[in-house]
């Protein structure tokens, strides 16, 4: 199993957690996982909501001491 | 001390100007140098494209000579860096040179990637280049009525454009009488209209009051240019007439070539500015990999802090400071009023209401960025 590419996006605004996990997901091979660390309370709709509407798999989503740990794994 | 600053854009520029003043005996007794490598002798106001694409300023004036910017103790060549060689404190040069330094800032900035999408350099105008906002103008220009789209890339520099472009397009047509005959249609890339959550809840609004149609998550993936359809990796496909693409971006081909960082994003501590495993490197502007804005705003602040940091250690032997992530951007609201957005990394954007003392504030910013970029504001 590759590293977990793990992409601090806590305490941005702009572009934002979700921009930050669409640029990141471009550079990764399918089959990659990545874990969006935010600290934006919207991450937690937001990211599920593209991961499904495009077809990538939503591993696991969590709030640990007010950052959200979200793992998307690549899949097309 | 050899300072070595490598790009001549807003980040690099300032970061020089800052150093040669704060460094001024140092200079001149000889114990520091500062020496500036760029690819071009001309130096552009890049935000100014945005008003080009709208026949509201003309290429030209987006121009100062490079040199003419520079502090005089700075020393000045047009010979762009082809080999970053980090473990020896050296670069080399498109002519051939060998430039030793014993602290390096990497400024080289970003670069527009249309060619990645299939159809979006045949099918799409942008504003991004002088030659693509000239063109952007005409077509503009000879549009009579029909619908205009607008895609954005991800990620890409100036995250405010395609809002200040869309409330452009709408005045524009406005201005023209023909508005009615133009529909106009924003597609962005996440779940609401713009990336700043402030700037969404206002801007929706306004749109809908405009008449402008917005469609969310829509990541671009092709472009039909014969149907003229752009498609987009959800799913859906929009059919227009116009196609407005704000691209993606990357760093430049230099920094991907030499593998400091992927896509040309140089892997940079958010607080020392510091290139990742090198403490006597750093990174400022579009080439960090950092989650803030890619804007000359961002530049300017990191600058600052850069050069007031590498200043105090030739000193005193330490940094004095830490970028907060402060950015400040304008936002064109059409053509006559404008906003602003500034935050940091603790502090979101609190957006005021558009006006028209905005606007003028940013028209004078335009020919005030000179003395900005001098490190005099």
């Amino acid at each position: 199993m590759s590293e977990i590419k793990v992409i601090d996006a806590c305490n941005t605004y702009c572009p934002g957690p979700l921009m930050e996990l669409i640029t990141y997901m471009k550079q990764a091979e399918v089959g990659d996982v990545l874990e969006l660390l935010s600290t934006d309370s919207g991450t937690a709709n937001d990211v599920p909501e593209w991961v499904n509407k495009i077809g990538h798999e939503l591993i696991s989503s969590e709030q640990i001491d007010e950052v959200w740990h979200i793992k998307v794994r690549k899949a097309k | 001390m050899r300072i070595l600053v490598v790009g001549g854009g807003t980040g690099g520029t300032i970061v020089a100007n800052n150093l040669a003043r704060r460094l001024t005996s140092e200079i001149r007794s000889g114990k520091a140098s500062i020496t500036m490598l760029s690819a071009s002798e001309k130096h552009m106001y890049q935000p100014g494209l945005l008003y080009v694409a709208f026949g509201q300023m003309m290429p030209d004036e987006l121009y100062r000579d490079q040199k003419s910017l520079l502090e005089t103790s700075i020393d000045f060549h047009v010979d762009p860096v082809e080999k970053f060689i980090l473990n020896e404190n050296k670069v080399t040069t498109k002519n051939g040179k060998t430039h030793n330094y014993d602290i390096l800032v990497i400024a080289t900035g970003s670069r527009t990637m249309s060619n990645k999408i299939p159809g979006l350099e045949e099918g799409a105008e942008t504003f991004y280049t002088e030659d693509g906002a000239v063109s952007m103008f005409k077509k503009l220009r000879e549009f009579q009525g029909g619908k205009i789209s607008i895609v954005v890339g991800v990620p890409h520099k100036c995250p405010i454009a395609p809002v200040e472009v869309t409330f452009s397009l709408h005045d524009y047509f406005k201005a023209r009488g023909i508005r009615d005959k133009v529909e106009i249609k924003y597609n962005y890339p996440i779940n609401r209209i713009h990336s700043i959550e402030n700037v969404a809840k206002w801007a929706k609004p306004e749109f809908d009051r405009m008449g402008i149609k917005c469609e969310t998550l829509f990541n671009l993936e092709e472009v039909d240019v014969e149907n003229k359809i752009a498609k987009s990796m959800e799913g859906s496909e929009d059919h227009y007439d116009l196609l407005i693409s704000i691209p993606e971006h990357h760093g430049m081909e230099v920094i991907e070539k030499n593998e400091l960082g992927r896509d040309g994003w140089i892997p940079t501590d958010r607080h020392q500015l510091t290139m990742e495993g090198h403490d006597n490197v750093y990174v400022v502007g579009d080439t960090t990999n950092l989650p803030v804005s890619k804007t000359g705003s961002a530049a300017h602040f990191e600058a600052e802090v850069i050069s007031e940091n590498i200043s105090s250690i030739i000193k005193i032997g330490t940094p004095v400071t830490e970028y907060d992530g402060k950015v400040y951007c304008f936002i064109e609201a059409g053509h006559d009023k404008a906003t602003y957005a500034m935050f940091n990394y603790n502090n979101p954007p609190d957006l005021k209401m558009p006006n028209k003392s905005m606007h003028w504030f940013k028209m004078s910013y335009n020919k005030m960025y000179w003395a900005s970029v001098r490190g005099l504001l």
